[in-house]
């Protein structure tokens, strides 16, 4: 892990390339984050995998609901040869989330991708294949969204089962 | 060593004679008539069929989640429902009449297992095991799906998972189900009278929701 100077310098190296790149670094329990502009991810991700972050552990998404922007899609870096991590960050809204897709810089990224889009509705411009992975294809909605209904289908009792069965014999 | 060899009870060789003499056709009259009410049950066609079909079901091997584990159990040898004569798991539908859905049902996986169900031939039975089955359980969430939406289930056994037990007494209640058996007499030895689960208005019912072999009704 870098600690808090070390992302600073970082953060610093990709400043002298793109003024606007790097939004803000947070610095957790000894995890470095690097909160990105959503354009400039690709260019920041390159950046970094040139730098020895060859490795992309985990894409994932986040609903940080009630904070704007709502969506936040983490790419977890790992630096195999160093040893050392580093989470980037991109925050985008609900109204248009949208994300240029790494999959030609990190071919793993392709079904993650996927899951971040099935799930959180984050659409991936330049993904080769971009279909929902785990629910259904003609599934409405993005579950994992918090403002998804968490319940899910109503539970059959007799009293209930003439509307639901769909017995219409 | 020797080696003694017990002599056959007496009852045992007259019976074993008889029976040699009706092959011969040497019975007649009323010995010919006690043999004969000895050796012949009459019932019906209907029941006959039913006692066969409730002592043999072929269940599909066919697990979903943890309440498979479970299901597993009751083959093995302290449940063995080789005692019922339940014991030929298929992995065919074509060749098994019992679907037990062991576990949680998502929505993908409900068309397979509507599909699998319909592969099978009649007649044919479902059981829905466990909690996710029937409710959905602690996954009440956007990805399941109660198996009562897709298929009609006879017998429905609660549990978290269910213990083997309770799988072979829900499977023991499908084959009284099957056999149209009376219930055994729980609510008159607990006096347990009024506690059916009826629906307002309609005439009293089994507990259960019974479909007939071949009733797609409720699918």
């Amino acid at each position: 892990m870098p600690d808090a100077t070390e992302l600073e310098l970082t953060a610093q190296e990709l400043r002298e390339i793109d003024t606007e790149a790097v939004l803000d670094t947070e610095f957790h329990r000894g995890r470095a984050v690097l909160v990105v502009k959503p354009e400039k991810i690709k260019a920041v991700l390159t950046h970094l995998f040139n730098r020895g972050y060859g490795f992309l552990a985990s894409l994932h998404g986040v609903d940080y609901y009630p904070h704007e922007p709502r969506l936040g899609v983490l790419y977890e870096l790992l630096d195999m040869y160093n040893v050392d991590r580093i989470s980037v960050k991109a925050r985008v809204p609900t109204s248009d989330p949208r994300l240029p897709s790494i999959v030609d810089l990190f071919p793993g990224a392709e079904f993650p991708e996927r899951e971040v889009y099935d799930m959180f509705g984050v659409v991936f411009e330049g993904h080769p294949d971009l279909r929902r992975i785990l629910m259904p294809e003609d599934y409405e909605g993005h579950p994992q969204r918090r403002d998804f209904p968490v319940g899910g289908e109503p539970v059959l009792f007799t009293y209930n089962e003439e509307q639901s069965y769909g017995k219409d014999v | 060593m020797e080696v003694r060899r017990e002599p056959l009870p007496s009852d045992f060789r007259i019976s074993q004679l008889k029976a040699r003499d009706m092959l011969r056709g040497d019975l007649e009259g009323e010995d010919l008539e006690r043999y004969v009410e000895q050796r012949v049950m009459t019932t019906t066609l209907n029941r006959a069929v039913a006692w066969a079909r409730g002592n043999s079901f072929f269940p599909l091997t066919f697990g979903l989640a943890c309440c498979a584990i479970e299901q597993i159990h009751i083959v093995a040898s302290r449940m063995d429902v080789a005692r019922f004569g339940w014991e030929a798991f298929r992995a065919s539908p074509r060749q098994a009449d019992l679907i037990i859905l062991s576990g949680r049902v998502s929505i993908k996986m409900a068309p397979i297992i509507r599909r699998i169900y319909d592969q099978m031939l009649d007649p044919k039975w479902a059981i829905s095991m466990g909690a996710c089955c029937s409710s959905m359980g602690v996954f009440n969430n956007y990805a399941l799906v109660p198996a009562d939406k897709f298929l009609p289930i006879s017998v429905h056994v609660p549990g978290c998972p269910p213990r083997p037990e309770a799988l072979a007494h829900g499977l023991l209640r499908l084959r009284s189900q099957v056999l149209g058996d009376p219930p055994a007499g729980w609510r008159e030895r607990y006096e347990a009278i009024g506690t059916e689960e009826v629906l307002a208005g309609e005439p009293p019912s089994p507990a259960v929701n019974v479909f007939e072999p071949g009733d797609t009704a409720g699918a």
